[in-house]
C-alpha cells in the first residue's frame, strides 16, 4: 500500500526528474556520437572535467550560465582529442574513450587541487536554484513535478527536443545519421566524412560536459572528486536501451531516475527485511532487465565503431 | 600510417618524460619522517581528521609529513612499499578495504611503523590500527535529536554499512531512544563515501515520509536539511559555519590524540602492535560534542552535558554495536 502511494506521489516523480537530468544530457551527448558511428566512452571522464569546469568558473567568478558554456567547451575540448584519435588515425575507439575517461578525470583533479591546494572542506557557489514558473507550478501532481525544477532541467528537455529536430529535420542531421550508418555514401555526395564525425563528437562531448556540470551547479554546490561515481557509463547503456532516439533516450533516463528514486525510498519502507544492497542493486538490475529485453530490437548505427578512410574499401 | 605511427610515439615518449618527473625523498634533519596515504582526497571528513592532526604536528616541528591523497585501492600497496623504502619512521593510512595486503607490506617492514585504520585487530610486531570510536558524542548528539523531533521520526543517510558507520548510528539512536522512547528511525545507504547529490535524494525521501531531524553522515544530507527547512545532526567534522541554523550538534572525532601518542612511541623507540582505538575516546580527548544551544530545544543540551560528565567519570558506558542498523518504521 504504502508502495503506491510512492508512486503516485509528486515527491516522487520530481525526484526522479531530477536524478534523471544529468543522464538525459550524457544519454543525448552519446547518441550524437555513435548516430555518427563513434562510441564515446570518454563520457564518464567528460561528465568529471564538466563539473569541475563549471564549478571552478563559478567558485571564481563567473555567472552560472558562463559556467554551464564554459563546461560545455570543456567536455567539447576532450571530445575532439578522442575524435582525432578515433576518426582521421582511426583508432580503437574502446582504448581511445577508456584513456580520455582517465585522462579527464585525474586532470580534473590536477587542476582542482592546483587551484585549491589547502582547503579543509570542498569550498561552496550559490547553484541554480529551482524556480517556480507562476501559474504552471500551482498545477497539482505536475506543477511540482515539471514546474519547480532548476533551469538546468528545462535546458535538458529543450536539448531533446533540438536533438530531435536536427537528427531528423535539418540535411545536417542527415548527413550525421548517413554518417553513421553508411559513410560511403556521404562521401560520394561530396560531404567530409572526418570532419561530419568530429564534429558529433565535439557536440555530443559538450552536451557530456553540461551533464557533469549539472552535478555541481544545480543537483549540489561544490566538485567531489569521485561524485559522477558511474553516471556516464549508465548514459551508455541506455543509449542502447533508447535505440538511438532522442525520445526514448528521454523515456529512459526518467526511467532510470524514477528506478533510482523508489530505491532509496523502497529502503526507508520496507528496509528492515532486506540488506541496504539489494535495494542498491536494483535501479541497476532493472535497467539491465529493461535493456535485455528492447536490445534484441535494438537499432544501432551499421557504422558504429568502424573506423573510414577515404579510399579504402 | 606514419602519422598514426608518430602520433603514438610522440605520447610514449611524453609518458616515459613524466616518470623522471616523480620527486625524490625529502632529505633527513632528524626530525619523525610521517607519511599519510588516503584513499580518498584530503577533504573528505574522515581523512581531514587524520590530515589535521599531522598538520599540527608537523607546524610543531615534531614531524616531517608529506602524504599521497586519492590513492586507489589497487594502488595501495605501491604506495606503502613506496614510502617504506624511502624510509619513513611512520605510515598513517586507512587498511579498511586493503586488509590483507596492507598487512603482508607491514610484515615486510619491520623498521618501519604503522598506524592503520582498521576494523581488525593489531599486527605484531610494527602494525598499530586506530578508529573513529566517537560513539559516546554520537549518542550525546542521539539525545538532543531526540529531544528535538516533534515528528517523532529520525532521518538517516549512511556511505556503507560498515562497522565505522554502524556504530555511530546506534550510539545516535540508543541515545535518542534513551530521552524519547517514540522515537522511530529511517535509514539508508548509497554505497559510496562521496556522492552528494545521491546523499540528498535520499535524505529528500525521508523527508517527505515525515522526518524532521536528519542525521548528516555524508555530505549531502545537511543540504537537504537546509533546503527542506529542517535541523540536522553533524558527524565527524563541524559544519555548522557551513550551514546557519540548520546543525543542532555535532559529534566530532580529534585525532590528535592518537598522532601525538604514535609519534611519542616512535620518538621514544616503543611503537608496537597496540590498538589506537581507545585514544578516540571521549576521556583521551579524541571525540566531544558541539551542540547549538540556540537551535535546540531547552533543557537538551544540559542533559547531554549532564551524560558527557557521566561518559567522563565511567559511571556511563556507550554500547559499541557494529552490526547493519535497520529501519524501525
Amino acid at each position: 500500500m504504502e508502495i503506491l502511494e510512492i508512486l503516485i506521489s509528486a515527491n516522487f516523480w520530481a525526484a526522479a526528474i531530477r536524478i534523471a537530468t544529468p543522464l538525459i544530457f550524457g544519454v543525448l551527448g552519446a547518441l550524437v556520437c555513435e548516430r555518427a558511428g563513434v562510441l564515446n566512452l570518454g563520457i564518464e571522464g567528460i561528465f568529471v572535467a564538466g563539473a569541475m569546469a563549471g564549478w571552478l568558473a563559478v567558485y571564481l567568478g563567473l555567472p552560472l550560465w558562463a559556467g554551464v558554456a564554459i563546461a560545455a567547451i570543456v567536455g567539447g575540448a576532450f571530445g575532439l582529442i578522442h575524435a582525432g584519435l578515433t576518426v582521421p588515425l582511426g583508432l580503437s575507439q574502446h582504448v581511445s574513450g577508456i584513456g580520455v575517461t582517465m585522462l579527464a578525470t585525474s586532470l580534473s583533479y590536477f587542476v582542482y587541487r592546483t587551484a585549491l591546494p589547502n582547503v579543509s572542506s570542498p569550498p561552496r557557489i550559490v547553484p541554480f536554484q529551482p524556480v517556480d514558473v507562476p501559474v504552471l507550478s500551482d498545477i497539482p501532481f505536475l506543477g511540482p513535478v515539471l514546474f519547480s525544477q532548476t533551469p538546468l532541467t528545462w535546458l535538458a528537455f529543450a536539448m531533446v527536443l533540438v536533438v530531435a529536430w536536427l537528427l531528423y529535420r535539418t540535411p545536417l542531421g542527415l548527413a550525421l545519421r548517413a554518417v553513421g550508418d553508411n559513410p560511403a555514401s556521404v562521401d560520394a555526395q561530396g560531404m567530409s566524412v572526418t570532419s561530419l564525425r568530429i564534429g558529433a563528437v565535439v557536440a555530443g562531448s559538450a552536451l557530456m560536459g553540461i551533464g557533469g556540470a549539472f552535478l555541481t551547479m544545480s543537483a549540489f554546490d561544490a566538485f567531489f572528486f569521485g561524485m559522477v561515481n558511474g553516471r556516464g557509463w549508465i548514459c551508455i547503456a541506455l543509449t542502447v536501451f533508447a535505440s538511438w532516439r532522442p525520445g526514448k533516450a528521454l523515456l529512459g533516463a526518467i526511467l532510470f531516475g524514477a528506478f533510482d528514486a523508489f530505491q532509496v525510498r523502497l529502503q526507508t519502507v520496507i528496509g528492515s527485511a532486506l540488506p541496504s544492497q539489494i535495494f542498491l542493486m536494483l535501479p541497476y538490475v532493472l535497467s539491465i532487465l529493461a535493456l535485455v529485453l528492447v536490445a534484441r530490437r535494438a537499432d544501432y548505427p551499421r557504422a558504429l565503431l568502424q573506423p573510414w578512410f577515404q579510399g579504402q574499401r | 600510417m606514419s602519422t598514426r605511427r608518430f602520433a603514438l610515439a610522440l605520447a610514449g615518449m611524453a609518458m616515459l618524460a613524466l616518470t623522471f618527473l616523480i620527486p625524490p625523498a625529502a632529505a633527513q634533519d632528524g626530525k619523525i619522517r610521517v607519511a599519510g596515504i588516503y584513499t580518498v582526497p584530503v577533504e573528505q571528513q574522515w581523512v581531514s581528521r587524520i590530515h589535521k592532526a599531522l598538520n599540527a604536528a608537523q607546524e610543531r616541528g615534531d614531524i616531517e609529513y608529506v602524504y599521497s591523497e586519492n590513492v586507489s585501492n589497487t594502488d595501495y600497496e605501491r604506495v606503502m612499499r613506496e614510502y617504506a623504502e624511502q624510509g619513513m619512521d611512520l605510515v598513517v593510512g586507512e587498511a579498511f578495504s586493503v586488509e590483507r595486503a596492507a598487512r603482508k607490506v607491514a610484515a615486510e617492514y619491520p623498521d618501519t611503523a604503522f598506524l592503520m585504520g582498521s576494523s581488525f585487530p593489531a599486527q605484531e610486531p610494527n602494525l598499530a590500527v586506530f578508529d573513529n570510536y566517537i560513539h559516546e558524542p554520537a549518542y550525546l548528539t542521539g539525545m538532543i535529536a531526540g529531544e528535538a523531533t516533534e515528528s517523532n521520526v529520525i532521518g538517516m543517510v549512511g556511505g556503507f554499512a560498515i562497522p565505522e558507520v554502524n556504530r555511530l548510528m546506534h550510539a545516535f539512536m540508543a541515545g535518542a531512544t534513551e530521552v524519547n522512547p517514540e522515537v522511530r528511525f529511517l535509514v539508508s545507504f548509497i554505497n559510496s563515501w562521496y556522492d552528494p547529490p545521491k546523499a540528498k535524494e535520499a535524505a529528500f525521501a525521508m523527508v517527505d515520509r515525515g522526518a524532521d531531524i536528519l542525521y548528516a553522515e555524508r555530505f549531502g544530507v545537511a543540504d537537504a536539511a537546509r533546503e527542506r527547512g529542517i535541523k540536522a545532526i553533524g558527524n565527524v567534522i563541524d559544519t555548522s559555519g557551513d550551514y546557519p541554523g540548520t546543525i543542532l550538534a555535532s559529534a566530532i572525532w580529534h585525532m590528535e590524540p592518537t598522532i601525538d601518542k604514535a609519534i611519542e612511541a616512535v620518538k621514544n623507540d616503543t611503537f608496537a602492535a597496540e590498538d589506537y582505538g581507545q585514544y578516540s575516546y571521549m576521556s583521551h580527548g579524541g571525540g566531544s560534542l558541539v551542540a547549538d544551544e540556540e537551535l535546540a530545544p531547552e533543557g537538551a543540551v544540559e542533559a547531554a552535558k549532564a551524560k558527557q560528565e557521566e561518559i567522563l567519570s565511567g559511571a556511563f558506558e556507550v554500547e559499541v554495536d557494529d552490526t547493519e542498523p535497520k529501519s524501525t518504521m
